[in-house]
C-alpha cells in the first residue's frame, strides 16, 4: 500500500510499504476512505516530539471500511463503515473503566519510554512517536486497528465522510476542551487559537451554554471562521489581549479560558524571542506564550482548559497566579471514545456540521507539500482532508 | 492492613544490612570524596586558566616565568594544550586516579623545561626559581589528590563488596482478583505467553519444573527450578536447582489494593552469580537493564490478564528505516 512516512524533520514522503495485517486477536484492518492532517502532526513535522524514526507512518485521524477482523472482534463485521478514535484503548483497564481512554494502561508497548519523561505513560496513539506506542498511522491506504471491539464507531450510510471524519480527534478534542471549562449558562469563555480544535471548542462552548465566546488569533481567515460560528474575535497583533479581555468583562476576566494552541505557540515581542531562544538552545522544549497569557487573563476562581499539546518542559509560567487566583486547570489527551456516540448524535441532529473547517481536499501525492502549506498557514489553509486512493 | 503487612514482610525477608559501623565508615568515605572533588575542581580551574594563558599569550608567559631569549611560543603553547586538556579532565569529575597521576608526569615535564631554561642565556634566575617553586607546589597537590583518589576508590569498593546480593523488584496493579492472578501464574506453562524470552516451561511434578529460554544467537539455555513457597492466592517463591546455568531465586506476591484499584503484583528477583560460557548468553537474556526486563514482563502479564493479548507493534508495516531507526525500533520491543 501507499503511506505517508516521516523521513526526518520537515521531511515527509509517500512510500510503498507492506499492507498491514492482523497481529493480535482483537485487531481489525481498515481500508481508509478519508484521513486528515492534524495540527499536532505539525509537532512531529517540526521535530518537537522525540522518538520519531525514519519510516514511521503518520496520521491519527482516519475512517474507512473494515476489511479484516481478528478472532476476538465480534461486534464489527467486514464491510462496516467506521471512524477510529486516535487514542488506542483496551477497554479493560482501570482507566478505561473510568472512561479515561487516553490514559489506557495497556495500549502503549513502549510505556517505559514515556514513563521516563512523564512519570506515567498515557495510551498509545496512531502514528505519534515510539514513545506513544510506535503504532503505524492512518495517512495511508490501510491501517491496523488494535482493540477494534472498543474504539471504532459504526457510521450510518446517510452521513458522508466529511461530516464524521473529525470524530476521530479534533471534534471530541474541542468538545472536551469546552467540557473541561465547567461552563455555566451565560459564561464568558476565551479561546486562544482558531485552528480546527479552537473552532470546535468555540462551537462546543456555545452548545454547553456559554453566553459569549471570545476568539483570539492573528490569521484573518481563521478569525472569520470563528466569527461565522458566533465568536467575538480579537487579532492579537492589533490589540493588547489582556487589556481588551478586561475591558470586555468589567475588569474581571473571562470565566473560563482555553489554550487551543500548545507547544509551538507564536508570540511576538520580547516574550516570543525569549522562548525561541530558549527552545533553540534546548533549555526549554515548548513555547508556552499562550498558556502564560491565559493564566493571567482568567478571572479569579475561573477555569483554564488546555487541549493544546505540550510535550515537555516550559519556563516562566506564572504558577503564583494559579494559586492566588484559585484557578482550576484541566488538560489531557482527549478521551475520544467517550464522546463518539453523543457527538455522532449531535451531527445526525444537525447541531454540528464539522465539515465547515475543511479548506483543502487532496490525494496522497500532495500530502508532503500540504504539510508545509498547513504549517505556514499559507493559502488560507485551516484543515486538510486526504483521499488516500486519489 | 494487608498491604502494610506485605511490605513489612518484604523488609524482614531482605538480607541483613551492613552494620552501623560499616555504614559510618562509608559515610566518611563519602565526605572524603567531597573534599577530594573540591580539590580536583580547584586544580582543574588552575589548569584551565594557565592553559588558556599559555595558548593565548605565550610570550607574556615566557617573560613572566623569566625564560631567556628566543621564541618559546610553540613550546609554551604545547604545554598550554596539555594543561587545558588535563584541566578539563579534572573538571569533568570523571578523572580516574590514573588521570590525576598523569598530571604529576606533566608537572615533571614542566619542571624539566624550567630547569633547561635556567641554563639559557639572559634567563631571569629569580623568576625561573619562583615559577619552579609554584610548579612544585602544584605537583605536591597533584600527588596528594592522586593518592587520595586511589585510596578512596579502594575504600568504596570495599563497602560495595559488603552490599547485599542484587535485588531487583517490579510491581504493577492489575484489574483482577488475587485468586485469578495466582491461578494464572501457578499454571507455569502460561509464563512464556508474556515473558517473550521464555520458550517453554514444563511441569515435572507438583513443585519442580523445567525451563527453556532463548539465549543469544539461537542458543537455548535450560534449567530446573522448584517452588519453595506456595501460599494460595497470595504468594509464590521459587529457586533454581543446583547446576542451573542461570541461578536465581524470586517471588511474586498478590495483594488487593482496595477500592477499585485491583491487585498489586509484586515481583522480587535475586539473580545469582553467572559463571563460565553461559554468562554472556544469560546477560543477553536479561538485557542491559534486567529490572526493566522484569517490569516489562510484568506489564505484559497485566495486558494478557486484562485484555487477553499482549500489546505489540512487532511485524507492522513501516517505510524505509534508517540504520538508527532499525536499531532503536528493534530494541524497544
Amino acid at each position: 500500500m501507499r503511506a505517508v512516512c516521516w523521513q526526518g524533520i520537515h521531511e515527509v514522503g509517500v512510500e510503498d510499504v507492506p499492507d498491514p495485517h492482523i497481529i493480535n486477536p482483537r485487531d481489525a484492518i481498515v481500508k481508509i476512505t478519508s484521513t486528515a492532517i492534524c495540527g499536532s502532526d505539525l509537532h512531529l513535522y517540526d521535530g518537537y516530539i522525540p522518538t520519531m524514526y525514519r519510516g514511521d507512518i503518520l496520521g491519527h485521524e482516519f475512517m474507512g471500511e473494515v476489511v479484516e477482523l481478528g478472532a476476538g472482534v465480534t461486534n464489527l463485521a467486514v464491510g462496516d463503515r467506521v471512524v477510529v478514535p486516535f487514542p488506542i484503548a483496551c477497554g479493560n483497564c482501570f482507566f478505561c473503566g473510568r472512561e479515561e481512554y487516553s490514559l489506557c494502561e495497556n495500549s502503549n508497548p513502549n510505556a517505559h519510554i514515556a514513563e521516563k519523561l512523564w512519570g506515567h505513560s498515557p495510551a498509545g496513539i496512531y502514528g505519534y512517536s515510539h514513545m506513544l506506542g510506535g503504532y503505524a498511522g492512518g495517512q495511508a491506504q490501510y491501517a491496523r486497528v488494535p482493540y477494534a471491539d472498543v474504539g471504532p464507531i459504526k457510521i450510518p450510510e446517510h452521513l458522508d465522510d466529511a461530516q464524521v471524519l473529525f470524530l476521530s480527534d479534533i471534534l471530541p478534542t474541542g468538545y472536551m476542551a469546552a467540557e473541561n471549562c465547567d461552563i455555566e449558562p451565560g459564561d464568558i469563555v476565551a479561546v486562544w487559537g482558531c485552528g480546527p480544535v479552537g473552532l470546535f471548542a468555540i462551537k462546543s462552548a456555545f452548545l454547553l451554554g456559554a453566553g459569549q465566546v471570545i476568539a483570539i488569533d492573528r490569521i484573518p481567515e481563521r478569525l472569520r471562521l470563528a466569527a461565522s460560528i458566533g465568536a467575538d474575535t480579537l487579532d492579537y497583533e492589533e490589540v493588547e489581549v489582556l487589556d481588551v479581555l478586561k475591558d470586555m468583562t468589567g475588569g474581571r476576566g473571562p470565566d473560563a479560558c482555553i489554550d487551543a494552541v500548545g507547544m509551538e505557540g507564536h508570540m511576538h515581542g520580547a516574550q516570543g524571542a525569549y522562548d525561541r531562544f530558549k527552545t533553540a538552545l534546548k533549555l526549554e522544549t515548548d513555547r508556552p506564550g499562550v498558556l502564560r497569557e491565559a493564566i493571567l487573563a482568567c478571572r479569579s476562581g475561573g477555569r483554564l482548559s488546555v487541549p493544546g499539546v505540550y510535550g515537555g518542559m516550559i519556563d516562566k509560567v506564572p504558577f503564583g497566579a494559579i494559586v492566588n487566583k484559585a484557578l482550576t486547570v484541566k488538560s489531557g489527551q482527549t478521551h475520544a471514545h467517550r464522546y463518539l456516540r453523543p457527538l455522532l448524535e449531535r451531527i445526525e441532529n444537525g447541531e454540528i456540521d464539522p465539515s465547515f473547517v475543511i479548506t483543502h481536499r487532496i490525494g496522497l501525492d500532495e500530502v508532503p507539500a500540504a504539510y508545509r502549506t498547513f504549517r505556514d498557514k499559507e493559502d488560507e489553509c485551516v484543515k486538510v482532508v486526504i483521499d488516500p486512493w486519489h | 492492613m494487608a498491604v502494610v503487612d506485605h511490605f513489612s514482610a518484604l523488609r524482614t525477608s531482605r538480607p541483613p544490612r551492613a552494620s552501623v559501623a560499616e555504614w559510618r565508615s562509608s559515610a566518611d568515605a563519602a565526605s572524603d570524596a567531597e573534599d577530594l572533588q573540591q580539590l580536583q575542581k580547584t586544580l582543574g580551574w588552575i589548569s584551565v586558566a594557565l592553559g588558556v594563558a599559555e595558548i593565548a599569550a605565550p610570550q607574556q608567559v615566557a617573560r613572566l616565568i623569566g625564560a631567556g631569549d628566543g621564541d618559546h611560543s610553540k613550546l609554551i603553547r604545547m604545554c598550554g594544550a596539555r594543561e587545558l586538556a588535563s584541566g578539563v579532565g579534572l573538571l569533568s569529575g570523571r578523572a580516574p586516579a590514573q588521570a590525576t597521576l598523569s598530571r604529576v608526569a606533566g608537572d615533571a615535564i614542566d619542571l624539566a623545561l624550567l630547569g633547561a631554561a635556567l641554563s639559557s642565556r639572559n634567563a631571569n634566575v629569580g623568576r625561573l626559581l619562583a615559577a619552579s617553586a609554584a610548579v612544585l607546589g602544584i605537583t605536591a597537590m597533584d600527588v596528594y589528590a592522586a593518592r587520595q583518589q586511589s585510596a578512596l576508590a579502594g575504600e568504596l569498593e570495599g563497602t560495595l563488596d559488603q552490599e547485599e546480593p542484587q535485588r531487583l523488584t517490579a510491581s504493577v496493579a492489575v484489574n483482577a482478583a488475587p485468586e485469578k492472578l495466582y491461578a494464572a501464574w501457578r499454571e507455569l506453562d502460561n509464563l512464556p505467553r508474556f515473558m517473550p524470552h521464555l520458550e517453554s516451561v514444563t511441569r515435572l511434578d507438583d513443585s519442580r519444573s523445567h525451563w527453556v529460554a532463548k539465549g543469544a544467537n539461537g542458543v537455548a539455555i535450560e534449567w530446573d527450578a522448584r517452588i519453595t513457597e506456595d501460599e494460595a492466592n497470595h504468594r509464590l517463591s521459587w529457586e533454581t536447582l543446583p547446576g542451573s546455568p542461570y541461578p536465581h531465586r524470586g517471588s511474586v506476591v498478590f495483594e488487593p489494593l482496595g477500592k477499585d484499584r485491583g491487585t498489586q503484583v509484586f515481583v522480587e528477583w535475586f539473580p545469582g552469580e553467572q559463571r563460565g560460557m553461559f554468562a554472556t548468553i544469560v546477560a543477553r537474556l536479561m538485557g542491559e537493564n534486567p529490572e526493566l526486563r522484569i517490569a516489562q514482563g510484568l506489564r505484559a502479564f497485566k495486558q494478557w490478564i486484562e485484555t487477553g493479548e499482549v500489546a505489540t507493534t512487532q511485524g507492522q508495516a513501516a517505510g524505509a528505516r534508517s540504520w538508527l531507526g532499525k536499531t532503536m525500533v528493534g530494541r524497544e520491543s
